[in-house]
């Protein structure tokens, strides 16, 4: 090669001009394919939801299925509705990590292992025909054995009965802690009862629930070969509707106050 | 120039993973269901035809003293492309191949054909050699890919062929093949089986074991 080609000019012209063309086509990319993306996400996000609480048909468009859906902010400490935060913006995980907008918790309250909890929380109210409270999807996250479980839970219209249960991101094991995917498994959760006496009672136990038992309402199959994923969804199901998670909402929506 | 020879050469006997053992990471990532699998073939097979492609036309141009840093630009501006359109139209493959389209950009089947074909030969033929390159990688991966899904939980495709314990069926899954390692062992018999077939793949031992001489004995 000449001597013309590896001037110090020339490597500079040639760096320049590459990155100016490179990141024009980059940026063009992101910004002309972000509205699709953004689309994707807020489908992706919708349809697990419904997925959540048993409520997903393949056959209908998410946007359709969701117009019996309304999107609230609660807030966690009190119980009530918030007004004043807008639920198409408030980005949960966002909240979680900002010390303005959550507290930390302490090693015996996290049981769930999240370590920061979001002051707010949105929850999906999913209307009936008649147009009275049919379900209600509460956002859950916790610890696993690898990773953080992301997911939902569903009651139904008396805050007590679950309606479904489903997670949307998680990192655990395929085959083993990945069966909490699992449709057989998630088949298990509707029907059983999360309070007794004022005390969150669901649990997560190994083996096989007896159906004799007396806590058989109580209680779901832990996964074989996945002890430590069954203990965080244990875990993570116990906080979110206990003291430090949505309990107070859920004792106020019961009664009409939330 | 023979365009059969350059498509093809890459898929048996001169295969990116089964002779120059490179990319071998992300065939252990993506490999557990093929539906990821076909995608991630995809993307890599154009992100490596453009980049030789894009090089190869540029090649005149680049100073040879920051030829290697061009060469990752250009790779990295078409993966970030690429990933962005997926995350467009197939969403939720996207999102099961997560980082590993992202990953593409370190992937030595990219990088190695840019410095050792497309700075050397004209655009067509290293975009040629690009696709035969994808195409080598992607046959090892659907071989892969295919195994790993049929056994690891009776399925192609997402559709059920192997009717599982789990679901009332008969089949008892192969757990380990839904695990990374169980790639490295698949990618290991075929590296063999090609090896058997082309005989002349086979490497010279870098060590031969001596003769054994009798010691002398002394008088």
């Amino acid at each position: 090669m000449s001597s013309n080609h590896e001037s110090l000019g020339r490597v500079i012209t040639v760096a320049l001009v590459l990155c100016i063309v490179c990141s024009v086509v980059v940026s063009a990319a992101a910004v002309m394919l972000k509205p699709e993306q953004q689309a994707n996400k807020t489908r992706d996000l919708k349809r697990n939801i419904l997925m959540a609480a048993g409520l997903y048909e393949a056959g209908l468009t998410i946007e359709e299925q969701f117009e019996r859906v309304t999107t609230r902010v609660v807030d966690i400490e009190t119980g009530h509705y918030v007004d004043d935060i807008d639920p198409v913006t408030f980005d949960a995980r966002k909240a979680a990590k900002d010390p303005s907008q959550s507290v930390k918790l302490s090693a015996d309250e996290d049981t769930a292992k999240i370590q920061r909890r979001a002051n707010h929380a949105l929850v999906y109210l999913v209307d009936g025909e008649d147009g009275s409270l049919d379900k209600v999807i509460l956002p859950v996250h916790g610890y696993g054995l690898w990773s953080t479980l992301y997911g939902f839970v569903a009651l139904e219209a008396d805050a007590n009965t679950i309606a479904g249960l489903g997670f949307y991101e998680h990192g655990e094991t395929p085959g083993l802690g990945g069966e909490v995917d699992n449709p057989r498994w998630k088949a298990l959760w509707p029907g059983k009862q999360v309070y007794r006496d004022g005390e969150v009672a669901i649990s997560i136990i190994k083996g096989n629930v007896s159906p004799e038992s007396a806590q058989a309402s109580w209680q779901v199959d832990g996964l074989s070969g996945a002890t430590l994923t069954s203990k965080g969804v244990h875990n993570l199901v116990q906080f979110w509707l206990g003291q430090d998670g949505f309990e107070t909402y859920l004792t106020n929506l019961r009664s009409g106050e939330a | 120039m023979d365009v059969k020879d350059t498509l093809f050469t890459p898929v048996f006997k001169n295969n990116p993973i089964a002779l120059q053992i490179l990319g071998i990471c992300s065939a252990l990532a993506v490999t557990s269901s093929l539906k990821v699998t076909v995608v991630m073939c995809i993307a890599l097979t154009l992100v490596t035809a453009f980049s030789n492609l894009f090089i190869s036309m540029i090649r005149g141009f680049i100073p040879s003293s920051i030829r290697i840093i061009v060469q990752m630009t250009i790779i990295a501006s078409l993966v970030i492309v690429v990933d962005q359109i997926l995350k467009a139209v197939a969403y939720d493959i996207s999102k099961q191949l997560s980082v590993f389209v992202g990953l593409i950009i370190t992937n030595c089947i990219v990088m190695g054909r840019a410095e050792a074909y497309a700075m050397k030969n004209p655009p067509i033929p290293s975009f040629l050699d690009g696709i035969g390159n994808g195409l080598g990688y992607s046959f090892v991966l659907l071989v892969v890919g295919t195994v790993r899904e049929l056994f690891g939980s009776g399925k192609l495709f997402g559709v059920e062929i192997l009717p599982l314990v789990t679901e009332g069926g008969w089949y008892t899954p192969n757990g380990l093949l839904l695990l990374p390692p169980s790639a490295f062992f698949l990618i290991g018999l075929l590296i063999w089986g090609i090896r058997s077939w082309q005989k002349d793949q086979v490497e010279a031992p870098d060590y031969v074991i001596a003769q054994h001489t009798p010691v002398e004995e002394s008088a």
